[in-house]
């Protein structure tokens, strides 16, 4: 594989920072409870992740290694702050919405993780695609379970896009079905981790299907040696 | 005469899981019958589907695990557990409440752990606080007892409303539960609990025509029922004598407690032992043999959790009645418990930990 190929395998996919890697935790759970406020908070992460991965790798080798951390979080809590003046300006019912949640952004360790493991060690070019492909990751991960739990909850999907998207979007919503209650439990923050639980445990059984492909395919493989942790890709 | 020899053990009981899941559940059926008489059939129907999408879904979860279906079928675990949650719904309950918390209670609680024996929680409990946290309305619409109901409820109107919503009249699940003058009539606990809130104090909200000198109509009677299918499973050791008396002790305890220090603010013990769900937990959901803890010692103090939570609750929670939430609390404690309370080995001294 080439190096794009494989960063993109490794963070869409292999090490994908919401399932894989379990950083971020927070906002995931805490915001996901409709697609599109899903949505909202992973592009605002994806903006960040890449951005921040940019400038990293640009002072990487002005910043002296004790230091690191705190000059890598001065630039994430910038960068938040524009993306924090951005959505106040343009979208300003959704960053109402994702409240707290747009400014906790510099505490997501998927950010700072990249940061450190990738950035400061990477070149520009690499460490852009890097910043791309696991906010994507990260972005495909709070979607999809944005619009599970938007589906179980309340019925609809993609409800209040034009908060995030403009008028244009106001009849996007698709009534899935009407109850007269609700699967509140979904909505909730237990109905949260038991979701992304089943989430990973999907990705899990995927994983295992591709490996037998892959081993099907290869049958002469060579024993491989049994990690626990994910595969550390700066290594 | 011949004297053959055979190695041990000489005496063996015919105790396999099914039996005992078996036994259990004929224990319930006194306090079914009761609860079928003073709530109508629609508790027979919520048990009819538990009990059918629970052995469904075992099926389903056994398939994709690559187990034997038929094997692990026999052990009536799946339809103990349907039918103690069934026995826990609002008699009137829509289908899809009853679905949901079984499927919920088979496939995520016991199955996603590792099914019968590896499951931490409860399941019908774990089913029941799912179903009370999504669905408050249904999951609280309980049918007051046969005598003070306003419209006659026959067997095609619970079915009716089970599976549409209204009877063949047409009145919903809110009108049947309301009383003469259009108020929602609540459950003995639910009363005792907005009583106080609303500053009553114990004696004037146990006046009222809800409770007519006991601990309200068909909920003492129902516990009663419960409390006697317990002492025949206490008989027969199906279950252990520990977790059952220390629940009730520490109940008694806690309630005569409180009262010592505020009379007026906390319903009666007896109101506490015969009303909610008390007796049946104490006898039949308590002493789950996978979720409760395994030692003597440890069925004690079990039992004595749980006994703490359901008064704190019951006194100070959000909720009128509080076993599921007691019962998945204590659940969490049982392997710290288990591990403080382990027996001394014959032959062996006390370690100290």
């Amino acid at each position: 594989m080439t190096p794009i190929q494989e960063l993109s395998w490794q963070g869409l996919w292999k090490n994908n920072p919401a399932l894989v890697q379990m950083l971020g935790l927070c906002p995931l759970l805490a915001v996901t409870n409709t697609t599109i406020n899903g949505l909202g908070l992973g592009i605002a992460t994806l903006f960040v992740m890449i951005s921040s991965n940019i400038t990293v790798s640009i002072v990487r080798n002005w910043v002296p290694s004790e230091i690191r951390i705190p000059v890598f979080v001065m630039i994430i809590a910038s960068l938040v702050t524009i993306i924090q003046l951005l959505m106040n300006a343009y979208t300003y019912e959704l960053y109402q919405t994702l409240g707290i949640f747009i400014p906790l952004i510099v505490t997501n360790c998927a950010i700072i993780g990249r940061a450190e493991a990738f950035a400061s060690k990477n070149n520009i070019k690499l460490s852009a695609i890097d910043g791309l492909m696991m906010g994507l990751g990260f972005l495909f991960v709070l979607v999809i379970l944005g619009a599970i739990r938007e589906i179980l909850g309340s019925g609809t999907l993609l409800a209040g896009a034009d908060l995030l998207l403009g008028p244009i979007a106001q009849t996007w919503t698709v009534e899935i079905f009407r109850a007269d209650e609700s699967f509140l439990a979904a909505i909730l923050p237990p109905g949260a981790f038991i979701l992304m639980g089943l989430i990973i445990a999907v990705k899990n059984m995927l994983n295992k299907r591709i490996e037998k492909l892959v081993v099907g395919e290869q049958k002469t493989q060579k024993a491989e040696r049994v990690r626990v942790t994910a595969d550390n890709i700066s290594s | 005469m011949s004297f053959k020899l055979a190695s041990s053990p000489h005496t063996r009981k015919n105790n396999k899981t099914g039996n005992v899941m078996l036994q259990v559940g004929i224990a319930c059926i006194p306090g079914i019958a009761t609860q079928v008489y003073y709530f109508g059939m629609g508790v027979l129907i919520q048990i009819l589907l538990c009990c059918l999408v629970a052995v469904l879904t075992e099926a389903i979860c056994l398939k994709l695990r690559n187990r034997p279906i038929k094997h692990y079928l026999d052990d009536n675990s799946a339809v103990l557990s349907a039918l103690l949650l069934a026995i826990c719904l609002p008699p009137l309950a829509p289908w899809w409440v009853a679905t949901i918390g079984t499927i919920f209670a088979i496939a995520l609680v016991k199955h996603a752990f590792g099914g019968l024996g590896q499951n931490i929680f409860n399941p019908a409990m774990a089913g029941y606080v799912v179903l009370l946290i999504s669905f408050p309305l249904s999951m609280t619409s309980w049918l007051p007892a046969a005598s003070l109901i306003q419209y006659d409820l026959s067997i095609t109107d619970t079915l009716y409303t089970i599976f549409t919503g209204y009877t063949t009249q047409g009145y919903s699940v809110s009108q049947l539960i309301a009383d003469i003058d259009g108020f929602t009539m609540a459950t003995p606990l639910d009363a005792v609990k907005t009583g106080i809130t609303a500053g009553y104090t114990s004696d004037e909200i146990l006046a009222g025509n809800l409770f007519d000198n006991g601990s309200g109509i068909g909920w003492m009677q129902v516990n009663i029922a419960y409390l006697l299918g317990g002492l025949y499973l206490l008989k027969t050791k199906f279950i252990k004598w520990q977790i059952p008396v220390s629940f009730i002790a520490s109940l008694t305890f806690f309630c005569l407690l409180a009262q010592g220090v505020s009379t007026d603010t906390v319903a009666p013990v007896w109101i506490h032992l015969t009303s909610g769900a008390t007796m049946l937990a104490a006898f039949f959901i308590l002493t789950d043999p996978v979720s409760a803890s395994t030692t003597n010692k440890g069925r004690l103090v079990y039992g004595a959790l749980v006994g703490f939570f359901v008064f704190a609750i019951r006194t100070w929670g959000g909720y009128p009645d509080a076993v599921a939430f007691a019962v998945l609390l204590a659940n969490m404690c049982v392997p710290l418990i288990d591990y403080y309370t382990q027996p001394r080995v014959y032959g062996h001294t006390e370690v100290n930990k």
